[in-house]
């Protein structure tokens, strides 16, 4: 079977994109290749590192799994559409006032992924280490760590992270 | 990975007919394993039919107080769920514990289920595996044993299933809807799943083009408590080594009722009919737990790497059966 191609219209960080896509392509190669947005990042390629996370939706997720084919119209947020011109976004500006990277290969995914987590918070989204199911939602150290566990630091910047993800939840 | 072509299902009856039409299509979810199997070269369809947008998506209460859970509802959104969160507690936190907060947005529940039963030389094509090529032996019955089966499995393959979900939905009974060509069937969760036997190929009893449209939740007896507890390499993000779902009904200090189901110990979701028969009428007690614990675990049948498993699951089960009863009993 020859390559198959196939048009998809995305809105990227406020941008209408049209292209011509091989339906094998993964959001994060036709934003990475195709369309020059280098923000998210490319680490292990199936969903274990989380260094390609997104806003998919306004939700968090990896973009190396998901078939550009199949999220046709959908509204993309990377991390270089978080800033407001100049202004840094607050987690942005958090990761760099707590020291929240070494590297820095992983920080796209972690401040996109962090975005995402603290709206899931705020609707009441309980996680793994939730005592109570159905109480309201108090971002300790621990709930942080457990919900932002789908993107890893090979620096181990964890110790910039948590608080600089906890200073703007909190 | 080989090229392949993509179409949009609008209506069930219409995705049910293309994957007839198309012995090498594959429905598409939320692709978390899908894909990543495409890319390992695990799998190669040459149609991938997009189930997403069907109007699967929805949590309903039933009239018997139940809930049925759409196919494509995201296991983010079935985790959230108020129903869910209130009336099955060991369900949000099986779907907690599992994956990441990313995977969890993308994946659906149909494709949790449908993910495949896979060990690391299943997704490693340079060796040899009988559940990705039929006849080619089990590269695991001599090598990396750790996240291996220690019941139920065969010499063709000692994969297990690594849902969490499916534990907890075999725990509660749960019943999986199917549509395919000829109309709509029921199967009870614990009957999806199928043991590697001599066909290590075939994860479940599901027929190619067969779609999940639901899974329905029967409702639990008042004063029932439940609970999903896993055990794993690191604190969060890993597959079970052991995980344990418990439903449990103590009443004067009497097992009133209980269903178990442990992730991590088979070819598929291990609903521990043996242990539920011996604690029925049973003291609540540790004796007892400890007991029924031995007794399902009389058929383990460990390899040298993964034999750890055996106290693991009796240690879990007790702890679990005992946090349970202690706030049940009444």
């Amino acid at each position: 079977m020859d390559a198959v191609e196939v048009e998809v219209s995305l809105r990227v960080d406020g941008r209408q994109r049209r292209l011509t896509l091989d339906t094998r392509t993964s959001l994060l190669d036709a934003l990475r290749e195709r369309l020059g947005v280098t923000g998210p990042k490319k680490g292990c390629d199936h969903g274990q590192c989380g260094a390609c996370t997104i806003l998919l939706d306004g939700r968090r997720v990896n973009s190396c799994l998901a078939l550009a084919v199949a999220h046709d119209e959908a509204e993309i947020t990377t991390v270089e559409g978080l800033a407001d011109g100049d202004t840094l976004h607050p987690l942005q500006e958090s990761f760099v006032r707590h020291d929240g990277f070494q590297c820095g290969y992983c920080t796209p995914g972690q401040i996109c992924s962090a975005v995402g987590m603290l709206t899931e918070a705020e609707a009441g989204w309980p996680s793994a280490v939730s005592a109570d199911l159905t109480a309201p939602v108090e971002l300790t150290d621990a709930e942080i760590s457990e919900r932002m566990s789908g993107n890893l630091c090979r620096c181990g910047a964890y110790a910039g992270i948590v608080p600089a993800i906890a200073e703007v939840a909190r | 990975m080989r090229p392949f072509d993509y179409r949009r299902a609008d209506d069930i009856d219409g995705a049910v007919a293309m994957l007839a039409l198309n012995p090498s299509a594959a429905f598409l979810g939320g692709g978390t394993n899908l894909v990543d199997h495409l890319r390992l070269g695990v799998t190669a369809p040459d149609l991938l039919v997009d189930v997403t947008r069907l109007g699967l998506d929805r949590i309903e209460p039933l009239a018997d107080g139940g809930v049925r859970v759409g196919g494509t509802v995201r296991n983010s959104d079935l985790a959230a769920d108020r129903l869910v969160r209130e009336r099955y507690p060991v369900l949000a936190q099986a779907l907690l514990s599992g994956a990441s907060g990313q995977l969890r947005n993308l994946a659906t529940t149909g494709g949790n289920l449908l993910q495949r039963t896979r060990c690391v030389y299943f997704q490693d094509v340079t060796t040899p595996c009988g559940k990705r090529e039929p006849g080619s032996g089990c590269s695991a019955l001599r090598g990396y044993q750790r996240y291996h089966a220690i019941l139920g499995a065969s010499s063709a393959c000692i994969a297990t299933h690594p849902s969490d979900m499916a534990v907890a939905m075999a725990a509660l009974d749960a019943v999986v809807r199917v549509r395919g060509r000829d109309g709509e069937r029921a199967v009870p969760l614990t009957d999806f799943h199928r043991l590697p036997g001599d066909e290590p190929q075939r994860d479940t009893v599901l027929q190619h083009g067969e779609l999940i449209t639901a899974v329905d939740l029967p409702p639990l007896p008042e004063g029932m408590r439940s609970r999903y507890r896993k055990v794993r390499d690191r604190a969060s993000y890993a597959f079970a080594l052991v995980s344990v779902a418990a439903v449990l009904d103590v009443r004067d200090g009497t097992v009133a009722d209980v269903r178990i189901a442990l992730g991590g110990v088979a070819h598929k979701p291990w609903r521990a009919s043996v242990a539920e028969r011996e604690l029925r009428g049973a003291p609540a007690t540790a004796d007892s737990f400890r007991r029924a614990a031995d007794a399902e675990l009389a058929a383990a049948e460990p390899v040298e790497g993964n034999a750890f498993k055996v106290p693991l699951v009796r240690g879990t089960l007790v702890a679990v059966l005992r946090e349970l009863s202690e706030e049940t009993a009444r």
